[in-house]
């Protein structure tokens, strides 16, 4: 267990070095010049050139990757400029290890950013989980128990409509009615839990709905074939035959068998959402993770966007390795071993 | 009864043309026997055509005793055990007929009674032990849930009473295989733990669904001693479900033999080996092989496959498989012979007399055995 443990840890490492390596090689092969983006209007060819070596987009790629691993570890001072930090100290911004960089249109670290975004986020993604997660698996074994009859057509036949619809669909008319001409709900506005929880979950009952109505879809669909699954197999005849009451067949035998894939997916899909939702995020103007992500691409702000692929692929490396691990737990028959 | 060569139906045959294919003695109201199974049916609608699964099956059964259902795959066997057990509710099957245990029809208690008796009057055994088990909880929690269902007991005295009966079961060292799982089981002490669950609240009835099929022969001998032992222990009712005549010689005290959702031959076990009466025995026991020979002809399998219960031949059903069917003075491929007492407590259904099927058997069967 704790050599399986280390070697997947690893593993991990050595993914998000790939990954950000990549995510360099992908934007310095892209024609567009990032040093252009931050010249603004009046744009002089030595302005350029100024930017483009405060920023060091000057240096070859490979450099600029190894400075942004070695930030990672011992931090970073922007600009790292010997001459600069000599006369004016107070101009050299630190931003200490594990240092994901510096965003020159926002003129600050990406840290504080991820630090403002991530709450945001993480408030989404939970919600947002814990409603899909109630609604389509409960959705799912009903479907599962009422297979070819009425309840289960509505619900399969909601799941497909729920899977169609695309989120900033869902989201804009939510927005719409349910907050701007009924006045049901406030304007989602990210208030911090600690501050006041009950403000906090109003504002963030419209994003969760956007975001958990295609998780729940499948999750419908994910629930029910894999319960009409276990509740065909020989071992609910044995629990039967024991006179095992129907419920404790149906919960005790045959959720806790279907559970282990639907588990694998809801990890998966809450590790990929704590990176950010970007749709539900731009449609209400929450400024999380996701939010940050799109606005750092459309100004080609090559750090940030290093930065939100690695936090991303953390997430969704780390939440991998805690399913497989969960496994161990879930299934008797899963040894984890090196 | 004995049957004649008079080709006029006798009354019997008349009683089944109406529909009630019943045989020793007909019952109207709960009889005084343990179990009685009266003209069982079970039939699936099908997108193909309603599957005849069992198609009229009469037999009875007495505590302490054991009965050895025998026949191919599909011949419904199975089927008969799980419609006793009441495992057909709430699928598609029809179920029709009678299912008297102790002078209840089991076909017509609620759900609820019925589960109160499942697991504690009947209990069984399933085929294939590692798909039956549930592979996410350790042995000892589900034999604990077997007791647990049925009595309020604490998990301590559950615990003893589960590492006692796994003691019983012939698994060495229960104390610990008590917390393993399934999946760390061999094969014959997964059966041994899949008895020993069916055993636990002392059930009258008894269901083995070929217990003995994924074995191999030394831990088969050991668990047919198994049970035997326990019967003698509890004095409970078995079925022995199973295609292994050589299981039905060693175990039981009567053998019906099925076909085609059908009851071919029933009899006593001894009268089965030694006067075996109808074409279908005869093949079953040519395709057994034996070890108490010194000269054994080829074995000789049963020519053709197990009918279709969808559309089952006309007449006889075994007629287009049967090599004797030139000695039946009726068309076997039209008319349906009835199941009828050739001697006293033996029944089968064929058409050729009963005289000829001794000769039969006695001149070009049994040297072959």
């Amino acid at each position: 267990m704790f050599y399986y443990l280390v070697r997947r840890l690893a593993s991990v490492v050595v993914m998000l070095f790939l990954i950000t390596g990549t995510t360099y090689a992908l934007f310095f092969a892209t024609p567009l010049d990032p040093a252009k983006y931050t010249c603004g209007r009046n744009c002089t060819p030595a302005i350029l050139e100024g930017n483009r070596k405060a920023l060091g987009y000057d240096q070859p790629p490979y450099v600029q990757y190894g400075k942004f691993v070695a930030g990672l570890f011992v931090g970073r001072d922007y600009p790292d400029n010997a001459q600069l930090r000599a006369d004016h100290p107070e101009q050299i911004v630190h931003c200490p290890a594990p240092c994901l960089g510096y965003s020159p249109s926002q003129s600050r670290t990406i840290n504080s950013m991820v630090a403002d975004a991530w709450p945001i986020s993480i408030s989404i993604a939970i919600g947002a989980f814990v409603l899909w997660m109630i609604v389509g698996v409960g959705g799912g074994i009903i479907a599962a128990l009422n297979r070819g009859r009425w309840p289960d057509r509505i619900i399969v036949g909601l799941a497909l409509i729920g899977f169609s619809v695309p989120t900033f669909f869902i989201g804009l008319i939510l927005l719409t009615f349910v907050a701007i001409k009924w006045g049901l709900l406030p304007i989602p506005r990210y208030h911090p839990f600690g501050a006041n929880p009950i403000e906090w979950a109003q504002n963030l009952i419209l994003p969760w709905i956007t975001l958990a109505c295609i998780f729940a879809a499948s999750y419908v669909r994910l629930t029910r074939a894999y319960m009409i699954e276990t509740m065909s197999e020989d071992y609910i005849r044995t629990a039967q035959s024991k006179g095992q009451t129907k419920w404790r067949i149906i919960f005790r035998h045959g959720l806790r068998a279907a559970l282990t894939p639907i588990v694998t997916a809801a990890g998966l899909d809450l590790g990929g959402l704590l990176g950010g939702a970007i749709i539900t995020e731009s449609v209400f103007s929450l400024h999380g993770l996701g939010f940050t992500a799109v606005s750092s691409v459309t100004n080609m702000d090559l750090p940030v966007i290093v930065a939100m692929v690695m936090i991303v692929s953390a997430f969704i490396v780390l939440a991998n390795l805690f399913v497989d691990i969960a496994y161990g737990f879930i299934d008797p028959r899963v040894k984890l071993v090196s | 009864m004995t049957n004649t060569n008079e080709l006029e139906p006798t009354p019997v045959e008349l009683l089944e043309s109406k529909g009630t294919r019943v045989t020793r003695g007909q019952t109207s109201a709960a009889p005084d026997k343990f179990l009685r199974i009266e003209d069982l049916h079970v039939h699936f609608p099908t997108d193909d055509g309603l599957v005849k699964a069992v198609d009229g099956l009469t037999f009875d059964l007495e505590k302490g005793t054991t009965l050895g259902i025998v026949g191919e795959s599909g011949s419904g066997k199975s089927v008969t055990s799980l419609a006793v057990m009441g495992l057909h509710r709430g699928t598609r099957a029809r179920v029709s007929g009678h299912i008297w245990l102790d002078g209840e029809d089991l076909l017509q208690v609620s759900d609820e009674e019925l589960r109160g008796l499942r697991g504690r009057k009947m209990a069984m055994i399933f085929q294939d032990p590692l798909s039956a088990l549930h592979p996410y909880y350790t042995i000892g929690a589900q034999l604990t849930e077997a007791i647990q269902v049925h009595e309020k007991v604490s998990k301590k005295a559950a615990k003893t009473t589960v590492v006692d009966m796994l003691g019983r079961v012939g698994i060495p060292n229960p104390e610990k295989r008590y917390d393993q799982y399934p999946h760390e089981f061999s094969g014959g002490m997964r059966q041994r733990a899949m008895i020993g669950m069916a055993l636990i609240n002392n059930p009258e009835l008894l269901i083995a669904d070929e217990p003995t099929t994924a074995l191999d022969v030394t831990v088969q001998a050991q668990i047919l001693d198994l049970m035997r032992d326990l019967q003698a222990e509890f004095g409970s009712a078995i079925i022995m479900i199973t295609h292994d005549l050589g299981v039905v010689a060693e175990i039981a005290n009567d053998v019906l033999v099925m076909y085609g959702g059908r009851c071919v031959e029933y009899a006593e076990v001894d009268d089965l080996f030694h006067q075996p009466d109808h074409p279908y025995t005869w093949g079953l026991l040519s395709s057994m092989p034996r070890l108490d020979r010194l000269k054994q002809d080829r074995l000789v399998p049963v020519a053709g496959n197990p009918p279709s219960l969808i559309n089952v031949p006309p007449g006889c059903a075994f007629n287009p498989r049967c090599a004797f069917k030139e000695f039946s003075p009726r068309p076997c491929n039209v008319d349906d012979p009835a199941l009828l007492e050739s001697y006293p407590k033996h029944d089968s259904r064929c058409h050729i007399p009963v005289p000829k099927r001794a000769e039969i058997f006695t001149e070009r069967v049994a040297p072959k055995l």
